[in-house]
This record gives structure tokens, sequence and C-alpha cells, in this order.
């Protein structure tokens, strides 16, 4: 146990900063994206530094080094005490999987411009009918010619209206067993036949889509593995994904918010903090928070240390996701009727975030593998438990 | 940065299991239990040939000089096998307090005795987690007199620290004062009421924030038997839920039980590195230490009555009964639940200690 760094990646640091410090004013600003000007060259700026793209081979465009978890944990700690745009790697669920499993052509293709910002990705793999099933997936995709033709439909795609590409999992083999009949296909949200519809949330938002294909040409050389492989192309994916999801940074950063509001904010002229329910819940919230953050340690201790996690990594997105919920939860109790107003309403307060927070914190509790999902995983891989006996698929 | 256990750390925390599970098994705690007694020459030699008294006194007393994390190591071994042991009193708070203290032949005195097993001492500082039926003790004079309630590890001890209304610590011989008996749910730890009848008493001339000190350290090693207790639970809810067969299968493979198996190991997991991180504070990061071992204490508190919960539902109606024994476990952690500060206690100190309460 000796939480101090050691001496190189105190220097790291003392660098960083100083970078900084003299660079920040070149930092992009929240709403500009990733294909502006000063968002690709701040990108550029940053891949030259090893900040951004960091383990991406030089070859593909990235700064070539070794992984090291510490350095990236650095990184995204100055970064945001810095308030400072981060820098990208792509997409962390496309790229990583083109370098672990594509051809070398696609590599160059695909890498390159991805991290440069200038192509961007959706994820082509729910449908309506195929969720926590995911391999029970409709969508097919026919060889014609030189090409796969794709029919189909998914759901839940994120970003897809903005999307220069999708990555996507498409049935190939009908008569194979359903693990065994899907392949991995990448194309340009260009390509004819494809027809994408904003899905509205409950926050109000558009952050979804369902994306129609309808006899969509795709060359068979975009596919990445191997005709029925997609599944285990596709979980490679998913592995990178689910690392992103409860992350203990932001539940910390959520708690200093809600301490200032009800520090600041009075109900019948006393302020909120004074009262002792909501504060008691104030602090227990903080314990859990606390605990999660110290298992975040840990974790990383394992990572640095090129040692599997184990059951500390894999609770992360159940407890971490459930805990920033209940955190908007109480921010929205302190607030009271002050807490419901949305949609710029008068006296409205942080322009009605919590709630925003408060819905698309349940969205992210079913989103990336539900809660009921992750307890599966939880109690079948880190605790031994039988898997539920398969129902037969024809019924009997 | 390294946030991971040592190999000594591990090494030091499979020994203690390993004698514990050798020589303290279950029917053991039972027969001790049933004779109404929590000490067993045989444990507590052990675990002296183990060092585990001496592990925070300094070598130079005699003991082997090891940190509150180690200590955090043992207490969760005592609690995974509900030992009953006097740790948490004589071997930590009463070893903290001395250390405290100004005075040299004190720890001259005591430090090495406590190391080598010859003296066990009491605790009885619950006046300053929560007066309940307690008159507290006043001191005039280096003359103690007044009643309190809930002092820890009492049987088998000759002494008693004891803190008086002022907030000082003073040891007194234990044939001085009235002691009676309490008998809680969890049979694995003695508590007592102690009465003082113009007792005479050796000033610790500690400073008030000497017994913050004491406490801190009495309630991370709470949090940290909890954990072990509840780790115990937990692992004999999984493999109940992995034997026991109802309508031909297993019931850990029906998702009502395997839920509720996941979300103690996910309630669980974290505590640990909390547990972790809060007793290395009190060596490493002593600015942190009180807030950080508070929070253990209080949310060790309400993790581990949830795991007691679930881990008896698991079982089902043998959880309920007395054969399997599961409710050792559950008593012990309802026990440390409310012992040294209950969970909403704490919680309002943990705010004021933020400063961010005003009135």
């Amino acid at each position: 146990m000796d939480l101090a760094y050691d001496e190189h990646y105190v220097h790291y640091r003392t660098e960083l900063r100083e970078f900084l410090e003299t660079h920040k004013h070149l930092s992009p600003g929240p709403f500009e994206g990733r294909n502006s000007k000063k968002a690709s060259e701040w990108q550029q700026l940053l891949i030259s530094h090893g900040y951004a793209a960091r383990t991406i081979p030089s070859e593909y465009g990235g700064y070539g080094a070794e992984p090291d978890p510490l350095i990236n944990h650095i990184i995204a700690e100055e970064f945001a005490k810095a308030g400072v745009r981060v820098g990208h790697s792509g997409d962390n669920r496309l790229v990583p999987t083109v370098l672990d499993l594509g051809t070398e052509e696609q590599k160059q293709w695909l890498v390159p411009p991805s991290i440069r910002g200038e192509m961007s990705w959706c994820q082509g793999y729910s449908e309506p009918g195929s969720g926590s099933d995911l391999a029970s997936l409709s969508t097919r995709a026919h060889v014609d010619g030189d090409d796969f033709v794709i029919n189909g439909h998914k759901i839940w795609t994120s970003g897809a209206q903005h999307a220069d590409m999708m990555f996507c999992l498409v049935r190939t083999e009908p008569d194979a067993p359903k693990h065994q009949g899907i392949s991995y296909l990448v194309f340009s949200m260009d390509t004819p036949g494809i027809d994408v519809r904003p899905l509205t949330t409950m926050t109000g938002e558009q952050t979804f889509n369902e994306v129609f294909f309808t006899d969509v040409r795709v060359p068979k050389g975009q596919i990445i593995g191997r005709r029925g492989e997609g599944w285990f192309v596709a979980n490679n994916t998913l592995k990178h994904e689910r690392a992103g999801l409860g992350d203990p940074n932001q539940a910390e950063n959520r708690l200093r918010e809600i301490v200032h509001l009800m520090q600041e904010e009075t109900v019948d002229g006393e302020r909120l903090i004074d009262d002792d329910t909501l504060r008691d819940r104030l602090v227990q919230l903080q314990g859990r928070m606390l605990a999660m953050k110290f298992n975040g340690m840990r974790v990383l201790t394992s990572q640095s240390k090129g040692e599997e996690p184990g059951l500390p990594r894999w609770i992360i997105k159940l407890q971490g996701c459930e805990l920033n919920h209940q955190m908007a939860g109480l921010a929205i109790d302190a607030l009271g009727e002050l807490g419901t107003l949305y949609d710029r309403s008068p006296h409205i307060r942080a322009r009605g975030s919590w709630q925003q927070r408060f819905m698309m914190d349940l969205g992210l509790i079913i989103g990336g593998g539900t809660a009921q999902i992750q307890k599966n995983m939880i109690g079948e891989r880190a605790l031994g438990l039988p898997k539920e006996p398969k129902v037969s698929e024809h019924g009997s | 940065m390294d946030f991971s256990l040592s190999e000594q750390q591990s090494f030091l925390q499979s020994t203690v299991k390993d004698f514990l599970d050798a020589d303290a098994p279950l029917s053991r705690v039972r027969e001790l239990a049933a004779d109404g007694t929590t000490l067993d020459s045989n444990i507590s030699d052990g675990l002296t040939g183990l060092g585990v008294p001496g592990v925070l006194i300094p070598e130079e007393y005699g003991g082997v000089g090891l940190t509150c994390l180690d200590a955090a190591l043992v207490a969760e071994c005592l609690g995974g096998a509900v030992t009953p042991y006097s740790f948490i009193g004589p071997c930590a708070m009463v070893v903290q307090a001395l250390l405290c203290s100004p005075d040299e032949d004190l720890k001259n005195t005591w430090l090495p005795k406590i190391a080598n097993g010859e003296e066990s001492v009491a605790v009885a500082v619950a006046d300053h987690t929560g007066k309940r039926d307690s008159h507290g003790i006043t001191c005039d004079d280096a003359r103690l007199n007044g009643q309190t309630m809930f002092a820890l590890d009492v049987e088998g001890a000759g002494h008693v620290l004891v803190a008086d209304t002022s907030k000082q610590l003073f040891l007194a011989n234990l044939d001085d004062v009235e002691v009676i008996p309490l008998k809680s749910i969890d049979r694995t730890r003695s508590l007592a009421e102690l009465k003082f009848d113009n007792v005479s008493a050796t000033n610790l001339a500690t400073s008030p924030n000497d017994l913050s000190k004491v406490i801190a350290l009495g309630r991370v090693l709470l949090a940290a038997d909890t954990l072990g207790a509840g780790q115990t639970m937990l692992n004999k809810a999984v493999e109940y839920a992995g034997e026991r067969k109802q309508f031909n299968r297993v019931i850990g493979s029906f998702q009502a039980v395997k839920h509720l198996c996941a979300e103690m190991a996910a309630d669980l997991e974290p505590c640990r590195s909390m547990v972790w991180y809060a007793a290395h504070s009190i060596h490493a990061i002593p600015e942190e230490a009180i807030l950080m071992t508070n929070h253990a204490k209080a949310h060790l508190g309400e993790t581990g009555r949830t795991i007691a919960r679930k881990a008896t539902e698991v079982h089902g109606g043998m959880g309920f009964t007395d054969l399997l024994g599961l409710h050792f476990w559950f008593k012990r952690i309802e026990l440390n639940r409310q012992l040294l500060g209950t969970p909403s206690h704490i919680r309002a100190e943990i705010a004021h200690q933020q400063e961010w309460v005003t009135k």
C-alpha cells in the first residue's frame, strides 16, 4: 500500500501540467465538433505529445506508446482539473477492435481518419427483438456478387444521425446456431438504402435512433474478422465499451455539486444542508461514492500490474450508474418542486440538468448491458453460480 | 501508486485465517457461547503465538510494530470466523491510547504485557459515541465516580481504559469497579456496565483529540470485522445456492437467488477497498483519518446489515434455524453496527467534520 506515484509519474504529471498551462487556450470549446479546424489541430497537438491516441501504433497515426493505465489515469485527471477538452482515440469501441482483428488494409483505411476526428462512428447492434439477447438478432445480409446486401432494422443506435460510419452486426449464416451465424460489417452511413429515424427519449432529447436497411450493398471486403465470427468480434467491442460506464470520478464531481447546491438553496428560509434528513442521505451517498472511488484505485493497481482485476472491475457499471442515479434523485428531492422544472422554465435550477441526469442515468442502468444482465455476469463469472438452463429454442 | 496488499500482509492474513479455521471453528464458538464465555486459552495463546496482540505495538515495547492496515486485516479474519477474542479493545484502542500518552513508564509497564498476552484491558468510551442509560464518569483528584455503559472486551480484563466526561483517559483496576455484565444478541463479545465509586485511577494525560484517535481506530476495526463477517456470509450463501436443489435445479441457477448473491458481492467488494483506505490513512494520511474511518464504520454498518439479511434469505428456512449457525455472523454484524456510534450518529459527525453544518 503506497499511494504515492513513482518519480517518473510525478515528472510526467508536472510536464503535462506545464503543457496544459501553455496550450490550453488552443482547446476547442464544448460545442465545437470533432471535425472543426480547431478541434483537429488540438487533437493533432495532443497526439504528438502522447496525450491522445497514446497507445495506437504510429503507423496508423497514433503516438505508439506501450499501454500504461497509470499514465491514462494521470492524463484523465489533469485534463479534468484544467477543464480542457480531452483528446480521443477515434472511437473507443471500433478502433481497438480493428487493431485487434482487422486486416492491414482495414487498419490503414479506418484508424488514421478516425483518430484525426474525420471519421465518426455509430454502433449497429441492438434490434427491436434483440436487446439483452443480442445474439438472436435478425438483420440479415446475403451475398450477391461482390457485395453483402443488408435488410433489417436496428434500434438504440446512439449518434446515428451524425455518424459517418457504422459498425454493424448482421446475420449472414441463417442456418448456423445463433452465435455462429453473425458477421461484423463496417460501412458508410451515406450508403444508399439506409434510413435513420431519431427516437425521442424520456429526457426529451434525441440521442438514439432507429436505423432501417433496405437492400444496402456493402463490399465483401468490409467485414472485420471472418463470416460467422461476428459475435466474437462484437464481444471484443463490448469489452471496450463497458470500461467507461460508472466512472467514480463522475460521481465525485456530482457529489461536490450537490453539496454546493444544498449549501446555497433554502426551504422555509433554512439552508437545505441544515435539514437533518437530507444531510443524512447526502453523507450516506458520499460514503458509497468513496467506496467506489477506492475500488477504482484497486482496479487501477491491478491493471497497472497487468493483472485481471476480477470482481472489483465487474461491479463498476452496476454500482456506478446506480450511485449517479441516486445522487441526482437526492438533488431533485432537496429542490422539491423546483427540482421538477424543465424546458427553460422560469425559476429553473441548473438548466433542469438534475432531472435530465436522473432520467439519463436510468437509461444508462438499462443500456450497455442492463443491471439484470450485469447481475447475471457477476453471479456466473465472478461467483461461479450456474447459468439458467436453456429453454428449448423451438418450444416443447 | 500501489493500492494493494503487500506479500507480507497477504501472508499475515492467511496465517491468521488458517489458524482460526483449524482451532476456532464454529463448533468451538458454539461451545463457548453455550458456556456463556468469550475466553478460550487455546485461541488466545495461538493468536499470541502469531503476534496478534502486539500487531500495533512498536518493537521496542515487545510488539511486532505493524500498521493499522495490518490490524484491520486481523480484525477481518476475526470477524470472518466470529472469533470470541478481545482484539479491538485491548490490542488496538488501548494500545493507541498508551502510544498517545506522554507517560513513558506507562508504556513500558503495559505495552509488553499486552503484546505477550499477559494482560487484557477493557475499553469504556461509549459515553462519547452516543450516551444511553449512562450517567457518565467524572474525575476528582485522580478518583473516578459514576456509571457508564457498554464497556467492551471486559471478560478476562484486569483493567479498563475509561474516558471521563471531559474526555480524559484513565486506567483503572477492574477489581475496584462494580462490573455488571450485559448480554447482547452477540455472544462472541463481552459487554458490561461499570460503576465507579471513588476509584483511584491513572491519568494517561492525553488530549481530547487523542480520544478521537482511539475511537477512530476502534471504528475502522469494527468495520473490518463486519467486512470479514459479511464475506463469510456471502461465501456461505454462494456455496449453499450452488448445492441446494429445488425443482430439479440448484437454486443458484434461479435469477431470484443469483441476483441476491450478485448484489451482496457488488455491495461488499467496494467495502474492502474502503476499509483498506481508511485503515491505511491512520498512519499514512492522518489529515483524512477521522473522516475516512467514520465513513468506513457507517458504510460497513449499512452494507453489513443488508448482506446479513440477504445471506440469511438465500439459505431459506435453514438460515433462520440454529442448525447452520449463520446467525452468529448475523448477530456479530448487528452488534458491530451499533458499537462506538450508530451509522446515523457517525454520519452526523461526518457532516460536522466537513463543516457542512453551521448550527
